[in-house]
């Protein structure tokens, strides 16, 4: 099997296992459970069988290696199944493929037993793993649109999953259309990349850029993808479909927020990173990243939902890996990525087994909690303290590089200073929702904190370890670029101590209450995220339904109305005239004599003249 | 060949004289059923039509009919017509099969399927004409059988969505019908491949543009562009679900087929210069149908518009007058025809069991028809477009196809036709929604045989397929009509 075949058996085999498993009989939960597991196992096996092929370290620019069938043609443009992994890339494939398995595994404690959509449910995550993998591994870009898409759809599905959330419907809506938003942008920019290049490989735009001088294309098409990848990556303005996406069950947020969907953004950004530097759009990206990161950082520290938080946070983590690549430090956004990928994916899956005993979201309903549940308590601050970025855990190691970079860069000095007034809130709404949740006195009475079933603590186990270890371990892989400066790591661990210390101050001085209570007023408008759903309401929603209804009615009493109206027109006539011949016998005796008159003179006089 | 390629339309003409003799002889059942034995004896033809595909066309076969009228009996099949020869055998087929075992409405299962295997004979005689009279003549045929399948079968208001189409498509007619003399009688042929390779028989400019005008305003009610659509809003919402499956799936593409083989392949300086207007009325189209889609309340009806956006998607690839977007224009159809072809089939399963189609009283299907509604749930997406699905190839590349123009104005369209799919997306999603999520509306609870029954998943499934194939596989599609579309252009200097 040739590099390109091993590569796309990566995504080829969880999307079996998803047709498989939407075949499944609905009865059968425990089969369609299975089927899950195994495609994201299977996938597990390819990904080490593609180690063996000695791949190179970083994504090859123009290599006829990846170079796959042609699938399909339109006039002088091919679409080409064409794919392959580096080294740098592998990583990426290799979170997926690890957060997709303990998702499907958690899955099984935690929804199994009552829920009747299990089968679908099992088979559209091992479709989301297959998209996501698509997108990584797509060496053409409208290869890896399918996955792009794919993976919207599959977040829709999986959103709108939970019958008993009446909201969830909506929010499964919302998360397609405002991504799809972004998708309008990131289609065409492909389409006009790839009709300028003569090719939608990374190597015929690689090409194209070395030969083209023409400016105004790089620019258009870079802030045309860049707005898919704002989009699938939750980055102002398109992140509101975000923390309403907490609808969806909670091994699904996990999935969507660690390794697939927000990922993907980011990761399309690195590989087309040469395009912004030669659009010169990184400035772009850099405010947008500076906007969503405070933003969201705020977001979550007046939040009471602990899925909002952690969602909101997403949002804030994922800025930082924009930052990165917008100083052009690409391997650390990965690296970024891939440490964000595991502490995330264990704080979902935490906050899952928080939920399922506490029986709601809401922080102000917990307290605690790590009194009878000691690994979930141990795990949970792992996690939360790789966020924070508390050395030696994974967040530590990525946060201090891409804060280095972006302070080795000559133009971050505004990015770096937002850079660390969020770590500080990072630190401070970590803090805070770590004590909520764990410290101080249960709010609800007769709460017994106790560990989830094995199905899911194991995948907590799984994923706290390489949480602490994997950065000590980074510089094995190409992902630890750089140097940290100690400047910018001084300044950024003052920052993260201050954060946990106003956090830990506040809520020492009442125990029962939410340390967010200080923010006074602006608690209310943080927690609703500016109110930038409302704004995007009247903006956008209003005015297209407003539109629409417009449309319906033009169309059915002008365009369907003339038509109509012919037609009634026509048969109006149509009666006068047979009024008109509808007369008694000597009537139409006369008549007849008359025409026969008139004909006879006209033959007269046409003799005369003729 | 010859006789493979005769036979694709004596099969379907004996299939009407063998429910004939079901009906004669008082055997009505042995009828219906040997009438979907000859569609199924006609879907093979069709596929054996791609045995030998190496010539230009692939077969052709001519008989002087009325040498006067420029008539001749002149049929042929190239990699342009052959997915959608395909299509058509197919979807009749799917139709016979569902109708034979299902029943239909009112009874007289025999009789509905010997119109649709008339209709049937007619879409091929209009795929296969290489005349532009006989054309004419098949373009004709299909009329009246299927005025009879919506008058005959249809819902409530069948009597005045029948007259409606037949009187607003035969309009369409006589515009073509002086097209076609005008080409004609200046040319001194009727000869589609002739006049092609000719670049339009060597009629001047100004002729051209007449005769194309004329052409594509006939063909263009019957894809339908907007604003020519309003007939297919009420056909469709008052037509019994094979005859929307039929209308939406292949009926509709005689327009879009007609527009590439006779209007461009024939006029194609009238089609260089009338090409903007069309391509502005084809993102009207685009738009406009995804605006009314978001605001409709009836399933069919909004079924039936979203029709006229991605025929809007169809036109503009056509409209490009490139490879590309010929090529796009020829996918679309055949997405179209598959996807649109099933969810007519689940809306008339929806609303068989619901008794009603208003989105407002549905609601929970997922709860009560998993089957169904999972069904649904996949139509609905792959119509939206989604990659990998057989919608998205025609519409990103009819998009892409204006782009390649590279001139102000097919940038604009390209970037409106793109925001018409996010639109797709809006209107679709909100009919999930209002269909299977949320608790059981009062139609939906009062449902009865909430569980597929074998001959739905038997009609649904191939249909489904082809999607996911057609999605997965583009070449499939794309292959036969490979260079057969730059031998339309060629005419056309660019």
């Amino acid at each position: 099997m040739s590099r390109v075949a091993w590569a796309l058996a990566l995504p080829i085999i969880p999307a079996v296992a998803a047709l498989a498993g939407f075949l499944v009989p609905l009865k059968a939960r425990k089969a369609a459970a299975a089927v899950g597991t195994a495609g994201s196992a299977g996938a597990a096996v390819v990904l080490f069988a593609n180690l063996r092929l000695g791949l190179p370290e970083l994504p090859e620019i123009e290599a006829s290696s990846l170079d796959g069938p042609v699938l399909v043609r339109f006039g002088d443009v091919a679409v080409t199944l064409s794919a392959g992994l580096s080294q740098l890339t592998w990583w990426v494939a290799a979170i997926v493929v690890l957060v997709a398995l303990l998702v499907q595994v958690f899955s099984v404690g935690y929804l199994l037993k009552d829920d009747e959509r299990y089968a679908p449910y099992a088979a559209q995550i091992s479709l989301f793993t297959a998209a996501m993998l698509l997108v990584v591994v797509s060496d053409d870009l409208i290869l890896l649109l399918i996955g792009w898409e794919v993976m919207g759809a599959c977040s829709y599905l999986l959103i709108g999953h939970d019958r008993r959330l009446p909201e969830a419907p909506g929010a499964a809506v919302k998360a397609f259309l405002v991504t799809r938003v972004g998708d309008v942008g990131f289609l065409l920019g492909i389409l006009v990349l790839g009709f300028n290049a003569g090719g939608f490989r990374y190597g015929d735009i690689a090409a194209f850029m070395t030969e083209s001088t023409a400016t105004t294309v790089f620019t258009v098409t870079a802030l045309l993808i860049m707005l898919g990848a704002i989009g699938k990556s939750a980055q102002f303005p398109l992140h509101t479909w975000l923390p309403d996406a907490m609808a969806g069950p909670t091994p699904i947020s996990a999935l969507i927020h660690a390794a697939t969907m927000v990922a993907a953004g980011a990761y399309v950004l690195v590989r087309l990173s040469d395009l912004l530097v030669k659009g010169d759009v990184r400035i772009v990206l850099a405010v947008v990243a500076m906007i969503s990161m405070v933003l969201s950082a705020l977001a979550a520290l007046a939040s009471d939902d602990i899925k909002r938080v952690l969602a909101w946070s997403t949002v804030s983590q994922v800025a930082y890996m924009m930052a990165a690549v917008s100083v052009g430090a690409t391997a650390t956004a990965i690296f970024h990525l891939v440490c964000h990928g595991l502490f995330k994916a264990l704080l979902f899956l935490g906050a899952g087994a928080v939920i399922h005993m506490a029986g709601t979201n809401s922080m102000s309903a917990m307290g605690g909690l790590r009194k009878g549940a000691p690994v979930t308590f141990w795990t949970m601050t792992i996690g939360f303290a790789a966020l924070i970025g508390l050395p030696p855990l994974a967040g530590f190691f990525s946060k201090e590089h891409v804060l280095s970079a972006v302070y080795d860069s000559p133009d971050g000095a505004a990015l770096f200073v937002v850079g660390l007034v969020t770590a500080l809130l990072t630190a401070a709404y970590a803090t805070r929702a770590w004590l909520r949740t764990f410290f101080g006195k249960t709010r609800t009475e007769g709460l017994r904190a106790h560990d989830p079933n094995p199905w899911m603590l194991w995948p907590l186990v799984v994923l706290a370890l390489p949480t602490v270890l994997f950065g000590l371990f980074a510089g094995l892989t190409p992902l630890l670029h750089g140097d940290t400066h100690p400047t910018a790591m001084g300044l950024t661990m003052t920052a993260v101590a201050v954060g946990i210390g106003l956090s830990f101050g506040i809520w020492r001085g009442d125990k029962a209450a939410d340390p967010a209570r200080t923010l006074g007023p602006l608690r209310t408008v943080f927690a609703s995220g500016f109110h930038l759903d409302a704004v995007q309401n009247t903006l956008v929603v209003r005015p297209v339904l407003v539109l629409a209804r417009v449309a319906r009615r033009v169309d059915l009493s002008v365009v369907d109305g003339a038509a109509e109206g012919t037609g009634r027109g026509v048969g109006g006539i149509g009666r006068l005239v047979a009024l008109g011949h509808r007369a008694g016998m000597p009537r139409q005796v006369v008549s007849v004599l008359a025409g026969a008159l008139v004909i006879a003179a006209a033959a007269v006089v046409m003799g005369v003249w003729g | 060949m010859n006789a493979v390629l005769l036979s694709v339309l004596v099969v379907p003409a004996l299939g009407i004289l063998a429910v004939g003799a079901g009906a004669w002889t008082g055997n009505r059942r042995l009828g219906a059923v040997l009438g979907t034995v000859f569609a199924g004896v006609g879907l093979f033809a069709a596929i054996a039509l791609a045995a030998d595909h190496s010539g230009a066309p692939w077969s052709r076969l001519t008989w002087e009919w009325v040498p006067q009228l420029g008539l001749d009996f002149d049929i042929g099949v190239d990699g342009v017509s052959y997915p959608l020869v395909l299509l058509s055998a197919f979807l009749t087929f799917l139709c016979c099969l569902y109708t034979v075992w299902k029943g239909a409405p009112g009874g007289r299962e025999d009789q509905l399927i010997a119109l649709l295997l008339a209709t049937n004979l007619g879409m091929l005689g209009v795929f296969l004409s290489f005349n532009l009279v006989l054309f004419f003549v098949f373009f004709e045929i299909v009329l009246l059988p299927m005025f009879a399948i919506i008058a005959g079968w249809g819902g409530p208001a069948r009597r005045h969505a029948s007259v409606k189409f037949a009187l607003y498509t035969l309009m369409g007619s006589l515009l073509l019908l002086v097209g076609i003399f005008v080409i004609v009688t200046q040319a001194g042929t009727g000869d589609i491949i002739e006049l092609t390779a000719s670049g339009g028989g060597g009629l001047s400019r100004g002729t051209q543009l007449l005769a194309f005008t004329l052409l594509a305003v006939g063909l263009a009610i019957k894809a339908p562009l907007w604003p020519l659509h309003s007939w297919l809003p009420d056909a469709h919402t008052e037509a019994p679900t094979v005859g929307s499956v039929i209308l939406a799936g292949v009926l509709l593409k005689l327009g879009t087929y007609g527009l590439i083989r006779v209007a461009v392949g024939v006029a194609p300086e009238g089609a260089e210069q009338a090409a903007p207007t069309l391509a502005v009325l084809a993102v009207v189209a685009i738009i406009a149908a995804g605006l009314i889609c978001l605001a409709q309340t009836e399933l069919k009806r909004l079924i039936a518009y979203s029709s006229v956006g991605h025929m809007g998607f169809v036109l503009l690839g056509i409209a490009t007058l490139t490879e590309a977007g010929l090529t796009a224009a020829l996918i679309g159809n055949v997405a179209h025809g598959l996807i649109t072809g099933l969810l007519f089939f689940l809306a008339g399963s929806v609303k068989d069991r619901a008794h009603t189609g208003e989105l407002a009283r549905l609601g929970g299907l997922r709860e009560v028809a998993p089957g169904l509604s999972g069904l649904l749930g996949f139509a609905a997406i792959a119509s939206l477009g989604l990659p990998g699905l057989a919608g998205f190839w025609g519409e990103a590349f009819a998009v892409y196809a204006a782009v390649q123009r590279d001139q102000t104005l097919w940038t604009v369209l390209a970037v409106v036709a793109a925001i018409g799919a996010a639109l797709a997306a809006a209107y679709l999603l909100r009919m999930l929604r209002l269909v299977t999520h949320g608790p059981p509306g009062e139609a939906v609870a009062a449902m009865s045989g909430t569980r597929l029954r074998a001959v739905e998943v038997t009609s649904f499934v191939p249909l489904a397929v082809g999607v996911l194939a057609v999605g997965l596989l583009p070449f499939i599609v794309q292959a036969p009509i490979g260079a057969a579309v730059s031998g339309i252009l060629q005419a056309i200097s660019r």
